[in-house]
C-alpha cells in the first residue's frame, strides 16, 4: 500500500515537471494528446466537412430549383459530370444526395458536434486533467482523419462516390452493374465508414471512463450539468451500435468482394443471372437501423445536451425538471434501440413486426415531448439574456418541436405508406435531427468559443447569422412537407416525366433560392469564427455568469486544466437567480457553508457535513 | 470579361460589408458595451422573436388552408386511401394544435421574459405535478392515435380478399413489367435464371399456369374490386408507389411482396373530378434504384368492372406473341400449351383453359 502511495506521488511530481517542457509544434497542435486541442480539431475538420456538404446541396438544389439552368459554370468543379448539353449528370445527382446525408450525418453531426464538446468539455466540466486515456483520444481523431481523407478523396473518383443513398442499400450499393458509384466509390465508403466507426468507438470508450471516474471530488452523478449527462448516454448508445453498422458493412463487404450472398438472392441484372441465391437485402435494412436509429439519438442529444446548459444560463434559471431531464434521456436512449423498423414499415417486413415498431416508436415520443416543455418552462419567468448562443437554442427547440411532431406521421404505419420516402420524411429529418443538431453545435461554438480561444465572438455577426439561418432553415424544410404530402418522391433527379409531380416548380425554385441564402449566411459566421480567433474581445473570466467549472479554469486553460489543485464541487449545476443570493448565479464550486442567506432546507444540512467553518473573504467586498 | 466584373464586384462588396462590420464594432467599443452583462440589442432579439412567431403562424396559416391545400393534397382514389387520409387529417389535428401552442408559449415567453435590469429570475427548479402531467397526456393522445392507426394498419396489411384480381408487378432498371393471369387467373411460376431480352420477367413454361399469362403495356385495375399486387423486383429494390390510391410496398429481389387496394375512382371519373382530361394515374419508383430512378413511370388505367373484363379478354397470350419459347414447354403439355396460348384456334378454348384449372 504504502509503495503504491510513493509511486503515485512521484508520478504526480514529475508530471508536475512536464508542465513547464515546452511541446513541439507536432506534440502541441498535430499529434496531441491534450482533450482541448483534440476538440478544436474536431470542430475545424467538422466546420470543412460542413461547407462540403452544404456545398454539395446546394448544386443538387440548383437541379431541383431551375432544371432548366445552364450548369456549365461548375465544369471546372465537376468536370465530365456536368453533360455536353450543360446538366447536371443524373447518376452525380444521386452521388452528390449521397455524399451529402454521409458527410453532413457521420462527419459533421456525429463527429463534428459530440467529438468537439465531449472532448473540449468532458474533463473542464467535470474538473479533470484530461482525458482517461489521452493517447486514446489522439488516436480517435487521427481515425476520424484517415476516414475524411478516404471519404473525401472517393468524391474524385472517376467512377464518381458512392451514390445508393447514404443509408447505402444492397443490391444497389453492392453491384457495380447497378449504378457506377457502387464501384470503387462503394468501396472507399466502406473503408472509409469503417475508419470512422473506430474512430467513434475509441472516442466513446473515453468519454464514459472519463465520466465514470474522473469526476472531481463533490460531483456526483446527480450534480453533473446536463451536458456531460448527454455525452455519457451518447457515447454509450454509440458504443451499443456503431458495432452493428460494422457487422453490417462487413457482410456487405463480402457480398461484394468475396461472393457470398448475405443479401442477394435471385437478381438478373446488365444481361446477366447472378449466382447467388438465399440473401435478403432486408437482413442490410435491420443491421442498418439497428445503428441508423440510435445514430438520430447520437446527432441530437449532444445537442440537446447543450441546449440545456444554454437555455439554463441565459434564462438565469435553473433548468425546469433537471431529474426528468436525465430520465427522458435515459429513456430515449434506451427506446432508441427498440423503434428501428419504424424505417421499414413498406420493405415487406412482416406488417405483424409493423405494428409491434408503431408502438414503440409513439413510445419515444413521449420522453421527448417533456424535454420540449421542460425547455419552455424554464423560459418561463426567467430573465433572459439573449447571447447569440441563447437564440440558437431557442431556435433549436422549435425546430425539435416542429420535427418532432411530424414525426407522429411517419411512426404510424398506417399514414407512413403514403409518406414513406417522400419529401415530408426529408422535411422531418432535416427539422429534427439535422437543424436541430446543427443549432445545438452552433450554440455551442457561440457559447464555449471564450473558453476555447480566450476571446469573444462578435455578437451582432452572430445576431445576423442566427435570424437568417432560423428564418432561411424554415423556408427551406417547412414547404417540403407539402410537396411530400402531395408525395413526391425523395432522391428525384427531376420531376417533370410526372403528371403527379409537374406542380409546385415554383416552390421547389423558391426552396433553392432560400438553401442558397441560408448556406450563404454560414459565411458570416466563418468570418466570424476565425476573424475572433485572432481578433475578438478579449474574454473575461466568467463571460456568461455561468455556473460550470470550466468557467473556473483559466481563460485560456493549459495542460491539465487547472494550475493547482482541481476544483471542488459542492452543489449541481443550475444555482440560477437563488432566492437570497446576492449574484444571480453560484458556481459550483462555492460551498453551501459560504451561501447560508440562500440555502435551502436540506442544503443547510449538507452546509453542516462539508466542514468548512469561515467563509473566506469576497474579493469584490474586499476592494 | 463579365467574370472579371462580377469577382471584382462581389470582392468589393465584402470590402464594404467588412468596413461596416469594423465601424460598428469600434462605436460598440466606445459605448462601451463590453462591460455591460446584457448584450445591446437584447430588446430587439427580444421583440424579432414575436415577429417572427405573428409572421410565421400568420404564414403557415395561409399556406395551408387559404385555398392552396387543393394542390398539395392529391384526390383519393383507393378505399384505404379515405382511412388513412382521415388519420392523416387526424394527426395533423393533434400536431397542428401542439405546434400552435409550443411555439406561442416558446416566443411569448422569450419576449416576456426578456431580461430586465433589477429584475431576478423565479428559481423554479422543478413541479412533480406538472411533470406527470405532461408526461401523461401526450401519453394518453399518443395512445389514441396508435390504436386507430395499428386498426388501420391491420386491415390494410391483412390477407386480400377471394375474390380479389391477382397482378404481378416486377421492378427493374428503369421500368415496370406488369402480368396478369390470362383466361386461368392464374399467374404461372417464374425463375430469374429463365430471364432473357423477351422473357423479361423469366416465366417458367413447365408451369401450365404460364401458358396464357399476358404482358399489357399498362396497368389495368377495375374500379370497385380488390386488386391484389403481388410485387416482385429483377435487380435492386425498387418501390411500388402511387399517391392517389395512397399505395407503397417495395419491390424487393428474391423476396416477393405484396399489397392489396380497391380502387373506387376510374380513370374517366378523375378526368371529371381534377377538370384536367389528360389525366392519368401513375405508377411511380420510390426507392433509390439507379440513375434512371425518376423517369420509372408507368401508366395505370382504372376501368369500370364492364370495360375491364371486356379488355382483359381482349389481351393475348405472351406465348401467343412470342411462340418461340414454345420449345420451352416440356413435350407432353405442348397441346394444351398451344390451347392455352391461343395460337390454336381452338373454339373450346376457353372451356378447356378452365378444365386445365380444375384439373390441377
Amino acid at each position: 500500500m504504502s509503495v503504491a502511495d510513493i509511486q503515485i506521488t512521484e508520478e504526480l511530481d514529475h508530471h508536475g515537471h512536464d508542465d513547464h517542457h515546452e511541446l513541439s509544434f507536432i506534440e502541441k497542435y498535430i499529434f496531441t494528446t491534450d482533450h482541448k486541442t483534440i476538440g478544436k480539431q474536431f470542430l475545424i475538420t467538422g466546420i470543412l466537412w460542413a461547407i462540403i456538404g452544404g456545398g454539395l446541396s446546394v448544386i443538387f438544389r440548383l437541379q431541383l430549383g431551375f432544371p432548366e439552368m445552364q450548369l456549365d459554370w461548375l465544369k471546372p468543379i465537376l468536370g465530365k459530370w456536368i453533360t455536353e448539353s450543360g446538366k447536371l449528370d443524373a447518376e452525380f445527382y444521386l452521388a452528390l444526395v449521397t455524399m451529402h446525408g454521409t458527410i453532413m450525418v457521420f462527419f459533421v453531426l456525429t463527429a463534428g458536434l459530440s467529438g468537439t464538446f465531449s472532448n473540449f468539455l468532458i474533463p473542464l466540466q467535470i474538473g479533470a486533467r484530461d482525458m482517461a486515456s489521452g493517447f486514446m483520444n489522439m488516436l480517435s481523431y487521427w481515425f476520424f482523419f484517415v476516414s475524411s481523407v478516404v471519404m473525401f478523396v472517393s468524391l474524385f473518383l472517376e467512377t464518381g462516390p458512392a451514390a445508393g443513398g447514404w443509408t447505402v442499400y444492397p443490391p444497389l450499393s453492392a453491384l457495380p452493374q447497378a449504378i457506377q458509384g457502387s464501384g470503387a466509390g462503394m468501396t472507399m465508403w466502406l473503408i472509409s465508414m469503417m475508419f470512422f466507426i473506430v474512430s467513434t468507438l475509441l472516442g466513446g470508450i473515453n468519454y464514459i471512463t472519463t465520466v465514470i471516474n474522473l469526476r472531481t471530488e463533490g460531483l456526483s452523478f446527480t450534480r453533473l450539468p446536463l451536458t456531460i449527462w448527454a455525452f455519457f448516454i451518447t457515447a454509450i448508445i454509440g458504443l451499443l451500435s456503431f458495432p452493428v453498422l460494422v457487422a453490417a458493412a462487413l457482410l456487405l463487404v463480402f457480398d461484394r468482394s468475396f461472393g457470398t450472398s448475405f443479401y442477394l438472392s435471385e437478381i438478373y441484372i446488365a444481361g446477366e443471372a447472378l449466382p447467388n441465391v438465399g440473401g435478403s437485402p432486408i437482413l442490410y435494412q435491420h443491421l442498418f437501423w439497428f445503428l441508423g436509429h440510435p445514430e438520430v439519438y447520437i446527432v441530437l442529444l449532444p445537442a440537446l445536451g447543450i441546449t440545456s446548459e444554454v437555455i439554463a444560463t441565459n434564462s438565469r434559471k435553473p433548468i425546469f425538471g433537471y431529474r426528468a431531464m436525465i430520465g427522458s434521456m435515459l429513456a430515449i436512449a434506451f427506446l432508441s434501440f427498440i423503434v428501428w423498423a419504424h424505417h421499414m414499415f413498406v420493405t415487406g417486413m412482416n406488417p405483424f413486426l409493423g405494428s409491434i415498431f408503431m408502438f414503440l416508436t409513439l413510445i419515444i415520443a413521449v420522453p421527448s415531448a417533456v424535454k420540449a416543455f421542460n425547455y419552455i418552462t424554464t423560459l418561463w419567468r426567467g430573465n433572459i439574456v439573449f447571447t447569440p448562443a441563447m437564440l440558437f437554442s431557442i431556435g433549436l427547440v422549435s425546430f425539435f418541436i416542429s420535427g418532432g411532431l411530424t414525426g407522429l406521421f411517419l411512426g404510424n404505419s398506417a399514414v407512413d405508406i403514403n409518406l414513406h420516402d417522400t419529401y415530408f420524411v426529408v422535411a422531418h429529418f432535416h427539422l429534427v435531427m439535422g437543424s436541430a443538431s446543427f443549432f445545438g453545435l452552433l450554440a455551442g461554438v457561440y457559447h464555449w468559443f471564450p473558453k476555447m480561444f480566450g476571446r469573444m465572438m462578435d455578437e451582432r455577426l452572430g445576431y445576423l447569422h442566427f435570424w437568417a439561418t432560423f428564418i432561411g432553415v424554415y423556408l427551406v424544410f417547412f414547404p417540403l412537407h407539402y410537396i411530400g404530402i402531395a408525395g413526391f418522391p425523395r432522391r428525384y433527379y427531376s420531376f417533370t416525366s410526372f403528371d403527379a409531380f409537374s406542380s409546385f416548380t415554383d416552390l421547389n425554385s423558391f426552396v433553392s433560392v432560400a438553401a442558397i441564402v441560408t448556406f450563404g449566411a454560414q459565411f458570416i459566421f466563418l468570418f466570424n469564427f476565425f476573424y475572433s480567433m485572432y481578433k475578438g474581445r478579449r474574454a473575461p473570466q466568467n463571460p456568461w455568469n455561468s455556473t460550470t467549472l470550466e468557467w473556473t479554469a483559466p481563460i485560456e486553460p493549459g495542460h491539465g486544466n487547472w494550475p493547482g489543485a482541481l476544483p471542488k464541487v459542492y452543489r449541481w449545476s443550475y444555482d440560477y437567480s437563488k432566492p437570497g443570493a446576492e449574484d444571480d448565479f453560484i458556481p459550483q464550486n462555492v460551498p453551501y457553508s459560504h451561501t447560508p442567506e440562500s440555502n435551502l432546507d436540506f442544503e443547510k444540512e449538507l452546509a453542516k457535513l462539508e466542514g468548512i467553518t469561515s467563509k473566506p473573504v469576497d474579493p469584490k467586498n474586499a476592494e | 470579361m463579365m467574370n472579371l466584373i462580377i469577382i471584382i464586384g462581389v470582392l468589393l462588396l465584402l470590402g464594404i460589408l467588412f468596413s461596416v462590420f469594423k465601424v460598428t464594432r469600434l462605436v460598440g467599443v466606445i459605448k462601451g458595451e463590453a462591460k455591460s452583462d446584457v448584450p445591446a440589442n437584447n430588446k430587439l432579439n427580444a421583440s424579432l422573436m414575436i415577429a417572427f412567431l405573428v409572421v410565421g403562424l400568420a404564414g403557415f396559416f395561409y399556406y395551408s388552408f387559404g385555398g392552396l391545400e387543393d394542390d398539395f393534397v392529391q384526390p383519393i382514389a383507393s378505399e384505404h386511401g379515405v382511412i388513412t387520409d382521415n388519420l392523416f387529417w387526424i394527426t395533423m389535428a393533434v400536431t397542428g394544435f401542439v405546434f400552435v401552442l409550443t411555439h406561442i408559449f416558446l416566443f411569448v415567453f422569450a419576449y416576456k421574459y426578456q431580461h430586465k435590469k433589477n429584475n431576478k429570475a423565479h428559481f423554479y427548479p422543478h413541479n412533480n405535478k406538472l411533470e406527470y402531467i405532461w408526461t401523461a397526456v401526450p401519453a394518453v393522445v399518443l395512445a389514441v392515435l396508435v390504436i386507430s392507426g395499428w386498426k388501420a394498419w391491420v386491415d390494410i396489411t391483412g390477407p386480400a380478399p377471394a375474390n380479389s384480381e391477382i397482378i404481378e408487378v416486377m421492378g427493374y432498371q428503369y421500368s415496370w413489367a406488369i402480368r396478369y393471369g390470362g383466361t386461368d387467373k392464374k399467374l404461372g411460376d417464374y425463375d430469374y435464371k429463365k430471364i432473357d431480352a423477351v422473357n423479361s420477367v423469366g416465366m417458367d413454361f413447365t408451369d401450365k399456369a404460364a401458358f396464357d399469362d399476358f404482358i399489357p403495356t399498362a396497368l389495368h385495375v377495375p374500379k370497385g374490386r380488390p386488386v391484389l399486387l403481388n410485387i416482385r423486383a429483377r435487380d435492386v429494390i425498387h418501390s411500388v408507389y402511387s399517391p392517389h390510391f395512397r399505395l407503397q410496398m417495395n419491390a424487393v429481389p428474391g423476396m416477393p411482396t405484396r399489397f392489396w387496394f380497391v380502387p373506387t375512382k376510374s380513370t374517366a371519373d378523375m378526368r371529371l373530378e381534377t377538370g384536367k382530361p389528360e389525366f392519368n394515374y401513375e405508377l411511380v419508383c420510390n426507392k433509390i434504384c439507379g440513375k434512371g430512378h425518376y423517369a420509372m413511370k408507368y401508366i395505370i388505367i382504372v376501368d369500370e368492372p364492364k370495360d375491364y373484363d371486356q379488355w382483359y379478354a381482349d389481351q393475348q397470350s405472351w406465348l401467343k406473341l412470342n411462340d418461340d419459347y414454345l420449345s420451352e414447354v416440356p413435350e407432353e403439355l405442348q397441346e394444351m400449351a398451344k390451347i392455352a396460348a391461343g395460337i390454336e384456334n381452338n373454339p373450346e378454348k376457353q372451356s378447356v383453359g378452365e378444365s386445365i384449372v380444375s384439373n390441377n
